[in-house]
């Protein structure tokens, strides 16, 4: 009887829901072919590749982490991580800050109007794709034509090239990480701010206090948890590699600045054919990757947020 | 009234600040725009800043002149319609199931799907798989492995929380199934959040360069960035024609302008209908419970 009963329960509940499990079945397709098969491709990092025998057929290596030996007494391998390492530590050194000022004086811009077209303006360029963007600027800074050396030129200085001189790459490659991203970043700081209680606002104005005074001890306090959360997060990111916005801007005189993980992948990898080096200096990535991210996440819930997951 | 004069005070330099902020956003792509419109003599004698010199259309007369470069842009306006149209359903089949607290399974899932958010194979690893399933220089290789975002999952999944509970049972009394509740309920109210994750899809697919670069090298199917990337690092048929001695040197500048204007006004163009929008996406995209 009780058997009975709970098979008719589970006629029911597949009666219900089968159109559900329908639905995600394209979906758990996906994620499973192309986000979870490849990852037995990770493999590759501890094999001989072999074209013709394919991924499993190749034999493994010896000794087993041969690829990461051989990786770790590359000279462009140790370039190209503290060339990530460094890209992204200025990156948030720089690109961190910048948004939550420009939200705080966004927020604090008096004229409604003008405060929507500001924030029209400033998030279109991150819209604007690396390949756009590194079109624009080798036009902005090119030495001759460029219309920045031609202001410097008419102040009396003499040329610049920023893009092919190692320090001023590095500048320029910051400088439009900052350009492309600080007004969007702004959102979720001002969607923070938007959350304070508004009667602080009033009784601070009843108190007397001056704008700094409400923004110091009101604006600032109430984004706390969302900028201590962003600024782990973003610390536990610090070897990810983008690819587009280095790929894009790179050029050969700047290699030993400009050539990171993800590029050197790429160009060693696919170009040069050398899939199980690139596979472990992937895999060696992708790990430290997880690690710091989970770190992070502990770090941002050991000072009481609500971390990422 | 000190204090609100000084106030006023306030206001206007907190404006003007602001102000150079959108000067710093435009004036590299007002730049670019006057580039494109001048002369190649005006740019080579460094005369071209922030206007137009010697207002031509020539630059866009070369680049149309192109038809490589044409063909890319079709190609890619086609496959960004494909990919948007794909994805957004795609991600409502994603999203939607996950409003039924009592599915089972509906915790592994959830999981499985945000795993890959945090994890990934990796280039090489992904490139081989792309091999394996003969996927290399096919279309279909700039459509399917990118058509499902987790990022852009999520903010629908979150959009889809708010919406009253009462809804779904009221029509669910009526004897209607989860396919209705999704057609009549669901998707009318999400209008705005759809044309935001439509938005992130379509500008991600026109922008897309990496996958081309990796998995394509049959031009016809070159995306514009690609197209682009060529053009910028001097890889057209117009540098050519130069080091032949056929064309002038500063005609290949006035070209690269219009090649970026061209990859770019269509983000312009849906960028302001679609902005009134994003900003609710966004906010929603924070939300992972």
């Amino acid at each position: 009887m009780k058997e009975k009963r709970s098979t008719r329960k589970t006629y029911l509940y597949i009666k219900r829901t089968w159109t559900l499990y329908l639905m995600l079945l394209l979906p758990v397709a996906f994620a499973l072919v192309f986000r979870y098969l490849p990852m037995t491709n990770i493999s590759m990092a501890f094999k001989e590749y072999n074209m013709f025998k394919g991924v499993w057929a190749s034999e493994w290596s010896d000794p087993i982490f041969k690829w990461f030996q051989r990786a770790f007494h590359t000279k462009d391998f140790w370039l190209a991580l503290r060339n990530t390492l460094m890209l992204n530590g200025l990156d948030l050194i720089f690109g961190f800050p910048l948004p939550i000022i420009l939200a705080i004086l966004l927020n604090e811009l008096a004229f409604k109007r003008y405060k929507k077209i500001t924030q029209t303006i400033v998030y279109l360029p991150h819209f604007l794709s690396w390949i756009i963007i590194s079109g624009i600027a080798k036009q902005l800074f090119a030495p001759r034509t460029g219309v920045v050396n031609i202001l410097i030129g008419r102040s009396g200085g003499a040329p610049i090239d920023f893009l092919q001189e190692s320090g001023l790459y590095v500048a320029t490659y910051i400088a439009l990480g900052l350009w492309k991203e600080m007004g969007w970043n702004t959102i979720i700081y001002l969607a923070a701010i938007t959350g304070i209680n508004p009667e602080l606002y009033e009784a601070a104005e009843v108190d007397g206090a001056t704008r700094l005074r409400k923004i110091w001890h009101i604006t600032l306090p109430g984004i706390r948890s969302t900028i201590v959360v962003l600024l782990i997060m973003n610390m536990g990111r610090i070897l990810g590699s983008e690819f587009d916005r280095p790929y894009a801007m790179q050029n050969g005189l700047v290699m030993n600045v400009a050539d990171v993980l993800s590029t050197y992948v790429y160009r060693v990898g696919i170009r040069g054919s050398q899939f199980s080096l690139t596979a472990a200096i992937g895999l060696f990535q992708s790990v430290i990757c997880v690690v710091f991210l989970f770190a992070a996440n502990a770090i941002a819930k050991r000072f009481g947020e609500r971390g990422i997951w | 009234m000190v204090k609100s004069r000084k106030r006023k005070f306030d206001d206007l330099v907190i404006a003007v600040v602001c102000f150079l902020f959108i000067l710093l956003c435009l004036l590299p792509m007002v730049n670019i725009f006057a580039r494109s419109f001048s002369s190649a003599q005006a740019m080579i004698n460094n005369r071209v800043s922030f206007f137009p010199v010697e207002f031509t259309w020539e630059s866009y007369f070369y680049v149309l002149q192109d038809s490589a470069f044409v063909r890319s842009l079709w190609w890619t306006a086609l496959l960004t319609l494909i990919c948007t149209v794909v994805s957004l359903t795609i991600t409502v089949l994603a999203s939607f199931p996950l409003i039924y607290d009592n599915l089972k399974g509906r915790k592994f899932y959830n999981g499985m799907m945000l795993l890959t958010m945090y994890f990934s194979a990796g280039t090489i690893p992904n490139y081989l798989l792309m091999k394996q399933l003969n996927l290399l220089d096919n279309p279909l290789v700039l459509i399917i492995p990118s058509c499902l975002s987790i990022f852009n999952m999520i903010i629908l999944r979150s959009f889809f929380y708010t919406v009253p509970d009462s809804l779904r049972e009221s029509a669910e009394v009526e004897g209607a199934g989860p396919i209705n509740v999704l057609i009549r309920i669901y998707l009318p109210l999400s209008k705005p959040v759809m044309a935001t994750l439509a938005l992130f899809y379509a500008v991600g697919r026109w922008n897309g360069f990496s996958d081309a670069l990796m998995y394509i090298s049959n031009p016809k199917y070159a995306p514009i960035q690609f197209k682009l990337y060529q053009i910028i690092n001097n890889r057209s048929a117009i540098d050519v024609a130069q080091q032949e001695g056929f064309a002038s040197p500063a005609a290949s500048e006035g070209l690269k302008a219009a090649s970026v204007m061209f990859a770019t006004v269509p983000i312009l163009l849906i960028y302001p209908w679609l902005q009134r929008y994003f900003i609710a996406g966004v906010t929603l995209g924070a939300i992972k419970e």
